[in-house]
């Protein structure tokens, strides 16, 4: 049990990898084996946007204490509106709006770290005050019209190869990328040693406000894509369509082993973290729990990961 | 006082793993009432675990601890520690940045409540650090955070001494002197001399070996998690310590080693800076392959200065240059240096991260090269380069900010009192490492507070109040010289 525990200390993406294929079991048995490989889709095809939104908020939370973007939901709203209206249910023109989604996100951002860095404004209220002017825009700019994609992106975006969606395919592979990245690049390093001690990674010649900016930028750049691929998966944008993703990108940073201390990250944690929310609650509606129960026993089942996965160790 | 029959404190057997690695094996010590007893070891000798199980921060896996006679259940941990009247100030400082001076005396003594609790913790700690560090200059309300760790060091010590409910019967001091310049240093060492004239304990472990020798009345020497020697100090001197430790090499070497410099100027000037509070237009002057020592009472603006060359790195600014990359070797290792989760490799490259590039990503094999090659020369001691940097003594976790900053591609190296708990033979192998650097071209800029290690300098400046008031040649470099500019117009006593 002890070497059990530790082997998972080591690994805290594990854990979530083996609630998700808890829940998931416990969901099949009470179907009997019925429509465990659709759940599975649906699970892999929902958890793709939480993944991508959601590794951007671990590298952000990774930039250690006190450091969260809240503007995501906005981010998403905007860059689907802005782009489903570039688009124009044209194909010829997805690639442009593919652009316009992540240049719309990198607004968001660049105005996030002017706030937090020039002005010196804590992240968590910078990032929070400017998703409410990021939505005074995204209103403004689409007047709460739901545009449909071009049929060749929303093919794209619900497209599944053998059951799998081509999306969440996409997506494993982004993630590997950005493992890669985190673990092996200057930049990842970089985040990684800010979180820990943003005073200590500055006198050993790290850029600090360099890769803080990329990371703030990168955060809400992901929520444009998350935006763009939302609309084309959904049948159209919509201003509320983001509004989950304020706390599941945090749950799954959290519960996937990232810590909120900074410093320690982790990618594969993100996927095990996402599968596991989605089944849990498709899991208690299969049980046909009332929408109060379903509430009360995910913030306890939630907790009581998190409890497990260890949070924060002392460092010594 | 020497061995005084009744003892405060008997160890037995004490013995401790951090898992493959034996801190201490089977190790007996005792301290006397009214006796100073010094601690010395190379780093990683064991000193501090010992210590960590006589305060009750660690608990042993075996042996056996009886304070006054009383053999103490397992349990044994801080508070009954504390209540026993055992007080200890660790080498890494134990005080929170964010509360003030006063804020951290309360949270050591549970009985300040009530209204104006901060108004009898300031006064506490006020008459403490008046009773040891007279002149000290520390306000109670100011913020931890916000001052030099030669304060921050003085404030926890004077806090350890302060009595409330229970009385002060054993003092531990773990390197206490490391932080705290010479003047501060005496004055606490003397202090401990009347508490134990007057029936106190103390048990004192320090690199300094002149402290050791000077004001103990005994001394133990630990080498490898074990006891190796444990006569009276008097029975001592310098040069028989350091065998006893089993270091062969005598700090006389260090004077044989200074080097007979060259016409300075006739290399090219590297760093100037003028400090931001000076007055005149004195500057610090560095050329190339030059050893500048950085000398004066603790907190007198030498890390700023450093600092500030630090920043302008590469650049040509109105009162700094620094030609070409600086890197820093950090004194404070907690808030300045180790990143805490990594590993002892990673501690060691993150300067080096983007030569170590290859194709965008950073070379594994390339880094563990790196990681290797400082670990054999300035023989980190550990059994696996991959472990994380906290599972290696401080001394050891000292060696790898130096392997981090020599490793990289800086030709300026800033020393910000590095040599904190530091034991002698690691000195020595720095020291010669620094002159070996130095000569292939490596300019480095060396703040200490210690005057002894000035003599590796080839050039020193004296600071005071933010401002160079002295700049001696290394021919004409005496500690009078220093202590002299360092005081001058009576500005402290």
């Amino acid at each position: 049990m002890r070497a059990l525990a530790a082997r998972i200390g080591n690994k805290p993406w594990l854990l979530s990898f083996a609630g998700a294929l808890a829940v998931w079991l416990a969901t099949i048995l009470f179907t009997e084996g019925k429509g465990g490989g659709q759940i599975i889709t649906a699970a892999l095809a929902f958890s793709t946007f939480t993944v991508i939104v959601g590794i951007g908020q671990m590298f952000v939370i990774t930039t250690g204490p006190g450091n969260v973007d809240l503007s995501i939901p906005s981010t998403i709203a905007l860059a689907g509106g802005v782009a489903m209206k570039i688009m124009g249910g044209q194909d010829g023109l997805i690639w442009l709006g593919l652009l316009a989604c992540i240049g719309a996100g990198l607004a968001v951002g660049t105005f996030n770290y002017i706030l937090i860095r020039l002005l010196k404004i804590p992240p968590i209220i910078a990032t929070l005050s400017s998703s409410l002017i990021v939505m005074s825009v995204a209103i403004s700019y689409g007047r709460g019209l739901q545009i449909k994609p071009p049929p060749s992106f929303a093919d794209f975006t619900t497209a599944q190869v053998a059951g799998v969606p081509m999306l969440s395919l996409c997506a494993i592979l982004f993630a590997m990328i950005m493992a890669v990245i985190l673990e092996r690049t200057v930049y990842g390093r970089a985040t990684l040693a800010i979180g820990q001690n943003m005073r200590a990674a500055h006198l050993a010649g790290v850029k600090v406000e360099r890769t803080r900016c990329i990371t703030y930028l990168m955060s809400a750049a992901f929520a444009g894509l998350c935006g763009a691929l939302l609309a084309g998966f959904s049948g159209g944008n919509a201003l509320n369509m983001g509004e989950e993703y304020l706390l599941a990108t945090i749950a799954v940073v959290v519960i996937g082993g990232t810590s909120v201390a900074g410093g320690r990250a982790n990618v594969p944690g993100i996927w095990g973290a996402a599968l596991f929310l989605y089944l849990l609650v498709t899991m208690l509606n299969t049980y046909g729990a009332s929408a109060g129960v379903r509430l009360v026993l995910t913030g306890l089942i939630i907790i009581a990961m998190i409890t497990l996965a260890g949070g924060d160790k002392p460092s010594r | 006082m020497l061995h005084a029959t009744e003892k405060i404190v008997s160890l037995s057997g004490m013995t401790k793993s951090f898992g493959a690695v034996r801190a201490l094996a089977k190790v007996d010590l005792t301290v006397g009432v009214g006796e100073c007893l010094g601690l010395v070891g190379h780093n990683g000798a064991g000193k501090s675990t010992l210590i960590n199980l006589l305060a009750g921060t660690l608990a042993p896996d075996g042996g056996e601890i009886r304070i006054s006679g009383q053999a103490q259940p397992a349990g044994y941990g801080v508070r009954r520690a504390s209540a026993l009247g055992i007080r200890c100030v660790f080498q890494e400082l134990s005080l929170c940045p964010n509360l003030s001076v006063a804020e951290n005396t309360r949270i050591y003594h549970k009985s300040l409540r009530g209204w104006g609790w901060r108004g009898s913790a300031a006064e506490l700690i006020r008459r403490g650090l008046d009773e040891i560090f007279p002149g000290h200059g520390i306000s109670p309300h100011a913020t931890v955070g916000d001052l030099p760790i030669g304060d921050r060091q003085m404030v926890e010590i004077a806090r350890a001494f302060t009595v409330t409910d229970s009385p002060t019967r054993l003092v531990i001091l773990d390197e206490p002197t490391s932080s705290l310049d010479a003047v501060a240093g005496k004055q606490l060492l003397t202090y401990v001399r009347k508490l134990v004239a007057e029936g106190g304990s103390c048990l004192l472990t320090s690199h300094l070996l002149g402290d050791i020798l000077d004001y103990c009345d005994r001394v133990v020497v630990m080498k490898d998690g074990g006891v190796v020697a444990d006569r009276p100090a008097v029975e001592f001197d310098r040069e028989s310590l350091v065998a006893a430790m089993g270091n062969v090499v005598s700090d006389a070497r260090i004077k044989a080693h200074a080097r007979v410099t060259a016409q300075r100027g006739a290399m090219p000037v590297v760093v100037k800076a003028v400090p931001k509070l000076q007055a005149d237009q004195a500057a610090l002057v560095a050329h190339k392959g030059e050893i500048i020592g950085l000398a004066g009472l603790a907190g007198h603006g030498q890390t700023r200065l450093l600092l500030q060359i630090f920043e302008a790195a590469g650049q040509t600014r109105a009162d700094t240059n620094a030609a070409g990359p600086v890197a820093l070797v950090a004194g404070d290792r907690q808030n300045d240096g180790v990143l805490h989760l990594w590993s002892i490799a990673r501690n060691i490259s993150v300067r080096s991260m983007r030569s170590l590039v290859n194709m965008g990503l950073i070379d594994g094999a390339a880094e563990a090269a790196l990681a290797s090659k400082w670990r054999e020369r300035i023989r980190i001691r550990t059994p696996d380069i991959d472990n994380n940097i906290l599972s290696l003594s401080g001394g050891n976790q000292q060696k790898v900010l130096f392997a981090r900053a020599l490793g990289s591609d800086a030709g300026i190296i800033l020393m910000d009192d590095p040599m904190r708990g530091v034991d002698v033979g690691t000195k020595l192998e720095v020291y010669e490492l620094i002159r070996a650097e130095a000569e292939a071209g490596r300019t480095f800029i060396w703040y200490t507070t210690e005057i002894e290690e000035l003599n590796n300098c080839d050039h020193v400046y004296v600071m005071r109040d933010g401002q160079i008031v002295a700049d001696i040649a290394r021919a004409e470099l005496t500690e009078e010289k220093v202590l002299q500019a360092s005081f001058r117009e009576g500005a402290q006593t």
